[in-house]
């Protein structure tokens, strides 16, 4: 036991003394968290756009003044004419253009219909999509609203309720994802690269001649690399909570210990990792080709899996931070239990166990 | 260790695959003797180390080390014997304290035990001025000399020294040489690997391998008579080209 904490400080003196490590293992979790949690984002938020009320009689200012009160759109000016659409946009600020036929609320009375012109900057497709959803959702509101109060006509009200996110917030989205993505990172990177450090430096050949057994060995490098990763998911945790008002629906005991899993996971990926590489560039090449990228792209963190084509769909399974990322949504935002997740917990336990199976039959191979 | 034989060794192979690595060797070392393992780069002096050392399980033979055998002691043959590696591997972000506390520590030295060998190698190598610098701040020299010191940290019986003066200074060869014969006189055995000829004529005994057989073996002084050399250097040459003793 003494051994052991003496090869744990040392494995601290090298993440302390190397500026590096020290910033992958707090710069980029928190810097990654606040980068997309505040600036890349899916939401509309005070969005500027430009009217050109043609009619403005009672309906169309009302109309407007919902537009104004919301929460998603500023007005930046009223045009005055068609033809200076063209040249709002562009100028680039204004997103959206709202365009109000003449005598919209007498039309509106007389033959019960009128018409709104919709005009977005589709340069962004995604954000003119969203804008435009936003725009929709708004009139609909007005219709239903006056539609109230008239008697008379079979009529249709839907009413939408997005669960778990009432607000579509998109950094509920991205934080389960940016957790994987460190929690991956710090452990598995972070790990295959010391291990293959030492293998480099010719330090590995010492240790390995000395008393101590090679699982002694591995354990006193992963064990700092588990505690640091604790502490990065209770940071990301915190963040999450204070800063972006996250929900943790569920108990934060079980959410502890599903990070915890992911976190072992991770780390005998490291060790498979070392096991192959020998330099630390090799390391991280590795890690990140073949840990980074498949998270990013194919864990469902950015990209809806179920939009996937089908091999993808399939590949995707494989992906450790994909069960992880279904785990903590279902922990955080839905509130479930064990009783939800417990196919994706084994999931997980089956892997690390699988991982840890071939990095000790690799490393006999290697001792014939 | 009743007749004073530390490492004994009887035709000990290494196969990879249809490669004989190391081919039947045998060879003894004696208790406080410097033992040369002599060989071109490929000869198979490595493999053969890796199998005593206990990181390399042989593929036949018999070896045992310090009185304890390669198959099935290794964990006993790690902690009675000490090994530098050809790299000087120390850790180049600890100072020279945190490192000999390191291995000392991995080594089950007790705190105290290890605060006197600090106070012991101060002295004797002068390291107050370095005791608190990064390693990877030192000369080369420096860095051979303090992996050498910590790999006798724990008293070993033998220690086994890969190569240990590769790439330096003929000043710092004959230093480090002094600090093997200086070991060698309190009782440590060394077994070492070189392929510098003129070290080898400071070992009390030597073996030469050529494609994984030893092919000649005694005291340097022996072996020139016996090959009608100059010195082993030349010995080694006439070995490597195939000839046979003059006699």
């Amino acid at each position: 036991m003494k051994r052991f904490i003496g090869f744990v400080k040392k494995e601290f003196y090298h993440i302390y003394r190397d500026k590096r490590s020290l910033f992958i293992l707090f710069g980029m979790p928190i810097a990654q968290i606040l980068l997309f949690g505040f600036a890349i984002t899916n939401e509309i938020n005070k969005v500027e756009i430009a009217i050109l009320d043609q009619a403005k009689d009672a309906t169309t200012i009302e109309i407007i003044n919902k537009m104004a009160t919301s929460k998603y759109f500023s007005i930046n000016r009223y045009l005055a004419a068609e033809s200076e659409v063209e040249g709002v946009f562009k100028e680039g600020k204004v997103k959206a253009v709202i365009n109000f036929e003449k005598d919209f609320g007498e039309k509106m009375v007389k033959r019960g219909q009128a018409t709104i012109q919709l005009v977005a900057d589709a340069t962004d497709p995604n954000t003119a999509n969203s804008i435009t959803n936003y725009i929709l959702s708004i009139v609909q509101q007005y219709n239903q609203s006056i539609n109230l109060h008239q008697v008379g006509g079979p009529q249709v009200l839907t009413q939408t309720h997005m669960a778990f996110n009432p607000e579509l917030k998109s950094v509920f989205m991205f934080v389960p994802g940016v957790m994987t993505i460190i929690l991956m990172l710090v452990s598995a990177m972070m790990t295959s690269i010391s291990i293959a450090k030492e293998k480099e430096l010719g330090t590995m050949e010492i240790l390995l001649v000395s008393p101590l057994k090679p699982f002694q060995v591995i354990l006193g490098k992963v064990v700092p690399y588990i505690l640091l990763s604790i502490i990065n998911a209770i940071i990301i945790v915190l963040l999450s909570i204070f800063i972006f008002k996250m929900p943790v629906q569920g108990s934060l005991i079980l959410l502890g210990a599903e990070s915890v899993l992911f976190i072992l996971t991770s780390l005998s990926l490291g060790i498979l990792i070392s096991t192959i590489a020998k330099t630390q560039q090799t390391a991280m090449m590795i890690s990140l080709m073949g840990l980074m990228l498949p998270v990013i792209l194919l864990s469902g963190f950015i990209f809806p899996i179920g939009s996937m084509p089908l091999p993808l769909q399939i590949i995707s399974n494989i992906i450790p931070a994909k069960w992880f990322i279904l785990i903590i949504k279902g922990i955080m935002l839905k509130g479930v239990g064990m009783a939800f997740i417990w196919k994706e917990t084994i999931i997980l336990i089956g892997m690390t166990l699988f991982f840890i199976g071939i990095s000790t039959y690799k490393y006999k191979i290697r001792l014939e | 260790m009743k007749d004073n034989k530390v490492i004994a060794v009887k035709n000990l192979t290494k196969r990879f695959g249809d490669f004989l690595a190391v081919d039947a060797i045998s060879f003894e070392v004696k208790a406080g003797e410097i033992f040369g393992f002599l060989g071109a780069n490929g000869a198979g002096k490595t493999t053969a180390m890796k199998m005593l050392i206990g990181i390399s399980k042989p593929s036949s033979g018999e070896a045992m080390v310090a009185g304890f055998d390669v198959y099935t002691q290794t964990e006993l043959i790690k902690k009675n014997i000490g090994y530098m590696s050809q790299k000087f591997a120390l850790y180049d972000d600890l100072t020279v304290r945190e490192n000999i506390t390191f291995f000392g520590g991995i080594y089950g030295l007790s705190r105290a035990t290890i605060k006197e060998k600090v106070k012991v190698l101060v002295t004797e190598l002068k390291l107050e001025n370095i005791i608190d610098q990064l390693v990877g701040a030192l000369p080369l020299g420096w860095k051979q000399k303090l992996s050498f010191s910590v790999s006798l940290l724990h008293d070993p019986k033998i220690v086994f020294l890969d190569e240990p003066t590769g790439g330096v200074d003929p000043i710092t060869r004959r230093q480090f040489w002094e600090m093997i014969y200086h070991a060698a006189d309190k009782g440590t055995t060394l077994f070492v690997t070189t392929h510098y000829m003129d070290e080898a004529e400071y070992c009390d005994k030597v073996s030469i391998m050529v494609n994984g057989k030893i092919e000649a073996m005694g005291p340097p002084k022996l072996l020139k008579e016996r090959y009608g050399a100059g010195n082993l250097n030349e010995v080694f040459l006439k070995l490597a080209r195939g000839s046979k003793p003059n006699e």
